[in-house]
């Protein structure tokens, strides 16, 4: 335009993200240090400690995660909510720091909605994720630690993303999350297959994420376990992992399909409160944690892309 | 002076006309006609193709363009430079083309054909309310599939508005051919894929003088990639459209007798 040269007026653009995002860069940090070096030795000692899985199989998407909030040594909230709605088809699993997960699946559901609107549908699972990690790329180096699998239904049938914030954006079959997640990955490579049925896939999840929580002393409490189908997400149970991993016990293998009690809450709407607090004011170095040289940072965050589709990338971008 | 390259061309007037958007209208109604069908498996683009000069090379001149694997487009309008693709055209087309890809970036799919049709009439509007710019001087038909197998045809002039059809013309006569579509555009018609070609040739044929040369076609079918037609195919088409014009002539002939 004529103006745009004399001015240096731009033109608004509305295809991009809405503008209240804070510029990617702009903290106030003494003058000589980086951001990252800053936070990595000044910064609060953010939560994490989790286990959260999701698989994909002929019926829908499988989400499961414990519910312990840790803070080093203590245990921040016994009973919060690692699985998100995102909408009516989609779910996220949350590891990493709650308060980053939290504040950016608000924005991803405002940025859908706002799609959603636009074109008269809402985005593939594929394009949510292709969204969600260059929404967080801008903020590489910031210490934003967001690990999350995207567990949807959309046009092409079940979709699993796995999501990191430093950018990564994967698809495939199993992922699981956290510092739990080995143990997770083990009963789930075990007896993982693709025809399922939805029994044994409840079955599956509950068991992989009692194990971890049996081991891993940064996951407990309870097990959420969530169903992603072809009309919607549905809230199946949650079963305290103490209970679900004593009856285990006592079953003799996976083919057992007896139902620990479960204890069904009703579904809630997404825009109620998370349970999860934001522990951004414990600056308490975790005793038992093992740190880096430089002072810590992320610590039980170990994002780990075992599929079938894996080629072989390891994103370990955090040291322990 | 500055202040008179500032002011807005695209003013109302008094009556609440847009002039500048209306000349361009007319513009494109000078420009060769196109011819769009949609069949219920295929689409057809049809352009008549004005005869070049003795020394100038034909391959050059081409008014139908990709615009993605499964979404593509004819325009009519603003005076054929003999220098080539059609200037206003080649602007928009452009665009059009980083915005499909841009679009598979960003969101993993390929655009549907009202996404683009949007997003090349809200260009053609933005021109229309700047000041400093004048409308684009062209019409387009867009044809293509959408992911889950529906064709589509649209269309869009220089205002920026566009309307979904199933059939129509534009450009020169274009009346003419609208007015043929109307009458032979029948649920029959477009059931076969060979049926609607020869639908869009017939509809050519109205206007376009010593067919076959003249006349440039393409279809996409449901889930392949856009088919430019050779000449040698057109003529096929052509002489069995005469054929077939011939045979009914003499069934009713017959019938008189």
């Amino acid at each position: 335009m004529a103006l745009q040269d004399v001015c240096k007026w731009q033109v608004p653009d509305t295809q991009g993200l809405s503008p209240h995002l804070p510029e990617a860069g702009g903290w106030a940090v003494p003058r000589g240090c980086d951001p990252q070096t800053f936070l990595q030795i000044y910064g609060p000692r953010l939560a994490h400690g989790t286990t959260t899985l999701a698989f994909r199989f002929r019926h829908g998407v499988i989400a499961a995660a414990d519910t312990r909030s840790s803070c080093g040594s203590y245990v921040a909230c016994p009973a919060s909510r690692k699985v998100i709605p995102v909408h009516r088809h989609l779910l996220g699993t949350t590891s990493g720091t709650s308060a980053d997960c939290v504040t950016w699946y608000r924005v991803l559901q405002r940025e859908l909605r706002l799609r959603e609107l636009r074109e008269g549908q809402l985005p593939s699972v594929a394009g949510t994720a292709k969204l969600l990690s260059t929404m967080m790329s801008r903020y590489r180096g910031l210490d934003l630690c967001v690990a999350t699998a995207l567990c949807g239904w959309d046009h092409s049938g079940p979709a699993l993303f796995y999501v990191y914030s430093d950018g990564t954006c994967l698809q495939g079959d199993i992922f699981s999350v956290g510092s739990g997640s080995p143990y997770a990955y083990g009963v789930l490579d075990r007896s993982y297959h693709y025809d399922m049925t939805i029994q044994e896939a409840y079955t599956l999840a509950r068991c992989a994420v009692a194990h971890a929580t049996h081991r891993d002393a940064y996951s407990g409490g309870s097990v959420d376990l969530f169903h992603v189908q072809e009309s919607g997400w549905e809230y199946v149970s949650r079963s305290d992992a103490y209970m679900l991993y004593m009856e285990l016990q006592k079953a003799p293998g996976l083919e057992q399909e007896r139902e620990p009690e479960p204890e069904p809450e009703p579904e809630r709407e997404p825009e109620r409160e998370q349970e999860q607090e934001a522990e951004v004011s414990q600056v308490r170095p975790g005793p038992a944690t093992p740190q880096d040289a430089a002072g810590g940072g992320e610590l039980f965050v170990e994002p780990e892309e075992v599929t079938a589709e894996d080629d072989g990338i390891t994103v370990k971008t955090e040291m322990i | 002076m500055a202040s008179r390259y500032d002011r807005a061309i695209t003013v109302f007037s008094p009556d609440g006309h847009l002039f500048q958007v209306e000349y361009a209208q007319e513009a494109v109604k000078k420009g060769s006609t196109a011819v769009g069908i949609r069949g219920t498996n295929i689409v057809v683009l049809g352009v008549e193709k004005k005869s070049v000069a003795k020394l100038q090379d034909e391959r050059t001149v081409r008014k139908i363009c990709a615009l993605d694997d499964h979404v593509c487009m004819a325009f009519a309008g603003i005076v054929d430079n003999f220098a080539g693709l059609t200037a206003d055209a080649r602007v928009v087309i452009n665009r059009a083309r980083v915005e499909c890809q841009s679009h598979k970036l960003t969101v993993e799919d390929p655009v549907t054909v009202e996404y683009i049709t949007r997003f090349i009439a809200t260009l053609k509007q933005k021109y229309t309310q700047s000041n400093g710019r004048r409308p684009f001087g062209i019409s387009a038909l867009i044809v293509g599939f959408d992911d889950d197998g529906i064709p589509r045809l649209y269309q869009t002039d220089p205002s920026g508005t566009y309307h979904a059809w199933k059939a129509n013309a534009i450009g020169r006569s274009a009346k003419t051919v609208r007015e043929f579509l109307e009458k032979n555009y029948t649920e029959e018609a477009i059931s076969n894929d060979s049926e609607a070609i020869k639908l869009a040739i017939k509809a050519l044929l109205e206007v376009v003088q010593s067919a076959g040369k003249n006349i440039e076609l393409a279809i996409i079918r449901r889930d392949q990639p856009l088919k430019m037609f050779s000449a040698k195919e057109i003529e096929l088409q052509v002489t069995e459209i005469e054929k077939e014009k011939e045979e009914a002539e003499k069934k009713k002939s017959k019938k008189s007798t």
